[in-house]
């Protein structure tokens, strides 16, 4: 039996240990907004945050989180209202989407440490997320504007 | 345009209106005839409230569709964009073209979907009129309020929705559609219709769907293509932890029938079937999962052996001559000419949407649902259909946002191996392929190889043009998407012109990436333009501007392959001067080690132009600073936000093809993950400028036009911050990579 802490709430699981972060969320407690890209930790699609840090649940075992308190895409806020989450918004980034999760859950760990970046900062902390329809330059953007940096909203709020 | 709207109205569930078009060219495009049965349709219903219920029947890759098609029926519709609701269709003939591809949504919608929402809002004044008892020409529309100025009255929408619904139908040839310049929606960026879902999560895309009681299928499929299992030691995997079942699927009929794997053809890989209580159960066993498998035919197939193969073929005459204008040869012969020959190498490649494909299908009582990403999801029902020897009305398919396509999902194949499993096993299924399966099991973008001849004049003219493409096929047939249109670019540019070609096998399925065809001959062809720009001692930019006035008679074969024939040479030239003035094209000292490479080319209607700023280290990392794109997509940008993306995306999206190969071994292919076939990082990104140049013509589409120019312009950027010419892709094949 492995207990931690899922976006604030106690969690329990008695499965194979084996089994990656990525597919317990997913799976197991119905946690859908993590994806799955690669399962060798290549994209990041499946980023989430372990004790606060970003860290790839696709090569994270289920026995490696005992004890430790994961927050996921549908963690960081009650309603979308995280600045990321807001920014991400305006700024009109995703395409396909799919990155997206996986890429705000990379951004936030890096406003939460660097509150304003610079570009280079973003692309170090944003390197291990793939977006394969190409949104880079929008991250980007979005990553300034929640942290206050710019004001180049795409679309109306 | 020749096609006749229906147009009919019925009283909606709510007492809302219904109203809905149909197209007689796609309903007899399949094979359903014009019957009045078929005609009503549901796009446009309007609640009590005023709210605006609009249906997109387009499949949403990323590529905006949901937007894009409730964006131009909002605007005829005189609503506010805050009181639209988005709905996805079902699929269905009532539903007209639900195919997502070629950057078609535009051109094939632009009338359709306005003519719909104009045909509503005639419909709400005339029910306002009759209730005031004036002349429907005496009213006004705005924001979803009808008005009759003269007695100061108005009604709401959704006050006039039920009694609209029971007004005759407008008549296509009286519907007027808004001056562009009254336009209040379409060019205005929206929002995307699910980013509030994206970016908190919600499970809105295909390999979110989850079912009760559902069961999770991981697929073992031949790794060569045609190949059969001999036995598997599946009593051993039946025993492990959490699965199910274990079951061979043979290779069904036409899967394996070389080279008649086209989409729409029933069938899919040989194979072992995994089915657990969770995916990750099914994909840990076949880690024990053995399989003996009968490589045949295909076993011993292996890239660079197919490239010596071409290189053989390329010695020898051509296997046939595409188009032939003037003489060539005699060109070649002449004294007062140069001449070039060069070879030029592009390999198969894969789509790696960033969601690997994955199908959720439930098989119960002789009727099955099915969830689906497909961009083709009709074609998809259909084959299904003829694989379970079923009737497609039995079949319900559910569209699901998908996360990415780029032509990959215009093949079901993972919807029919879904829907087998699903019935074999009798429970609800979720088949998910994992990464290393979507790289070695798609559909790729073929490889090919160009052999160049060509001459400038000593005026600095173009005075021959020649290639011999040794290809991929047999006999006279391309394979899949694999071939090449004689109506390319020079081709009527020049007057000695020979386009010629050799087909060689090769078993790997093959199929359309974005801008299929274009983003690997727009490379080829731009590039040997380049070549022979320098060798006549000419700028790259006025060089092509020079060819492109030279528009000579055609005289031999029509294009094959859609309109990319029907080039507009002005059209072309503006969008190439508009990207060289703002990239400063001739006006800049650049550094050394720096250069400015473009190219053009035009596809799926679209005329794009770009610039391609790079600069290159000692050691050949190739840094691309900015990129200018100049693009001319008809009359109107709709949805500007999106369609700045959409260019953006294309650029980055060709720049990783730049750095992508999938190569065969032992029949096998070699690549299967992210680490061997790249998609560029953020940090490798550059600036992008994307222009829109606005010319009166009919609004097209902009998926994939924007991509095949940018791989030449880094190509040609490169060797003028070099002098090195890439004519080997990936680029690393000539020590490239990107910074």
């Amino acid at each position: 039996m492995i207990t931690f802490t899922v976006n604030g709430k106690p969690r329990k699981y008695d499965g194979d240990a084996e089994m990656p972060l990525l597919w317990v969320l997913r799976d197991e407690l119905d946690l859908k907004g993590t994806k799955f890209g690669c399962g060798m930790g290549l994209c990041g699609a499946c980023t989430v945050h372990v004790n606060g840090s970003p860290a790839r649940s696709c090569v994270t075992k289920a026995s490696d989180v005992a004890g430790k308190s994961i927050t996921t895409i549908e963690g960081i806020s009650a309603d979308g209202t995280h600045p990321v989450q807001v920014a991400w918004a305006a700024i009109d980034v995703p395409q396909c989407g799919y990155c997206q999760a996986g890429q705000i859950m990379s951004a936030c760990a890096l406003l939460a440490k660097t509150p304003k970046p610079t570009d280079a900062q973003i692309d170090t902390a944003m390197g291990g997320n793939l977006c394969r329809c190409g949104t880079y330059l929008r991250i980007r953007a979005a990553v300034h504007e929640a942290a206050g940096q710019n004001n180049s909203a795409k679309v109306a709020r | 345009m020749n096609r006749r709207f229906f147009l009919q109205a019925s009283a909606a569930a709510g007492g809302g209106l219904l109203l809905g078009l149909g197209l007689e060219a796609d309903l007899k495009a399949q094979g359903r005839g014009g019957g009045p049965g078929l005609l009503p349709k549901d796009f446009i219903t309007i609640a009590a409230d005023g709210t605006a219920t609009l249906v997109a029947k387009n499949q949403e890759l990323g590529q905006g569709a949901l937007n894009l098609l409730p964006m131009l029926m909002a605007e005829e519709l005189d609503v506010d964009w805050k009181a639209v609701r988005i709905v996805r269709s079902g699929v269905g003939p009532q539903y007209g073209g639900q195919i997502t591809g070629g950057s078609s949504a535009t051109p094939s919608n632009w009338e359709p979907m306005r003519r719909l929402g104009a045909a509503a809002r005639q419909m709400l004044v005339a029910a306002a009129a009759q209730t005031w008892g004036v002349a429907p020409e005496e009213c006004t529309t705005a924001s979803g309020v009808v008005m009759h100025a003269a007695s100061n009255r108005k009604l709401g929408y959704g006050e006039l929705a039920a009694k609209a619904a029971a007004m005759p139908v407008p008549a296509f040839a009286s519907l007027k559609l808004k001056d562009a310049k009254d336009f209040r929606i379409i060019g205005k960026s929206t929002a995307g219709a699910e980013t509030k879902e994206i970016v908190t999560g919600k499970p809105i895309f295909g390999i979110d769907v989850t079912l009760p009681g559902m069961l999770y299928a991981a697929f073992e499929k031949s790794p060569v293509m045609g190949g059969k299992v001999v036995s598997a030691n599946l009593d051993v995997v039946r025993k492990l932890k959490g699965v199910k079942h274990a079951f061979v699927i043979e290779g069904i009929r036409a899967a394996t029938d070389y080279p008649n794997y086209l989409f729409g053809g029933p069938g899919f890989e040989a194979g072992v079937a995994i089915v657990a209580d969770s995916w990750w159960a099914a994909q840990s066993a076949r880690k024990q999962l053995v399989v003996k498998w009968d490589d045949g035919k295909w076993g011993g197939q292996d890239s660079e052996a197919n490239e010596r193969k071409a290189d053989e073929l390329a010695k020898k005459p051509a296997a046939r001559t595409l188009r032939k204008n003037g003489d060539t040869e005699a060109v070649f012969q002449r004294k007062d000419v140069k001449v070039l020959e060069a070879r030029y190498v592009f390999p198969h490649i894969a789509h790696v949407t960033m969601e690997p494909q994955n199908c959720t299908a439930h098989y119960r009582d002789g009727k099955l649902d099915i969830w689906s990403t497909s961009q083709f999801p009709a074609p998809g029902r259909a084959s299904v259909a003829q694989l379970l020897g079923m009737p497609e009305a039995d079949i319900t398919l559910h569209m699901v946002r998908a996360g990415g396509g780029f032509g990959r999902r215009a093949y079901n194949d993972s919807m029919l191996e879904a829907a087998w499993i699903s019935k074999t096993v009798g429970a609800p299924v979720k088949l998910l392929w994992s990464r290393e399966d979507d790289v070695r099991h798609d559909f790729y973008r073929c490889g090919g190889f160009q052999f160049f001849k060509g001459a400038v004049d000593g005026a600095g003219k173009l005075a021959a043009w020649s290639n011999h493409f040794v290809a991929y096929g047999e006999g006279d047939t391309f394979i899949n998407d694999g071939g090449f249109n004689p109506g390319e670019f020079p081709a009527g540019y020049v007057e000695n012109l020979l386009v010629q070609t050799s087909t060689m096998p090769l078993g790997l399925k093959t199929g359309a990436l974005r801008a299929p065809g274009s983003n690997s001959i727009a490379w080829v062809m731009q590039s040997f333009m380049d070549e022979l720009a320098l060798a006549a001692g000419k700028d790259p930019m006025e060089f092509r501007l020079e060819v492109l006035k030279n528009a000579v008679p055609a005289t031999a074969a029509p294009g094959r392959g859609g309109g990319r024939a029907g080039l507009n040479a002005a059209r072309m030239a503006d969008v190439i001067r508009l990207a060289a003035e703002k990239s400063g094209w001739g006006k800049r000292q650049l550094p050394k080690g720096t250069g400015l490479g473009i190219a053009f080319h035009y596809s799926h209607s679209g005329y794009f132009a770009e610039v391609a700023e790079v600069s290159v280290s000692a050691d050949k990392k190739v840094k691309v600073n900015k990129v200018w794109v100049a693009g001319d997509v008809g009359s109107q940008i709709i949805n500007p936000s999106s369609a700045e993306s959409q260019v953006q995306g294309a650029v980055i999206d060709g720049l990783s093809e730049m750095m992508q190969e999938i190569t065969l071994k032992e029949g096998r292919v070699v690549q299967g993950n992210y680490n061997q076939h790249p998609v560029l990082r953020i940090a490798q990104a550059p600036a992008i400028e994307v222009h829109f140049l606005k010319s009166n013509n009919p609004p097209s589409g902009l998926g994939e036009p924007a991509l095949p120019p940018i791989i030449p312009a880094t190509a040609n950027a490169i060797f003028a911050a070099t002098g090195e010419r890439l004519r080997t892709m990936p680029m690393s094949k000539q020590g490239f990579r990107f910074a």
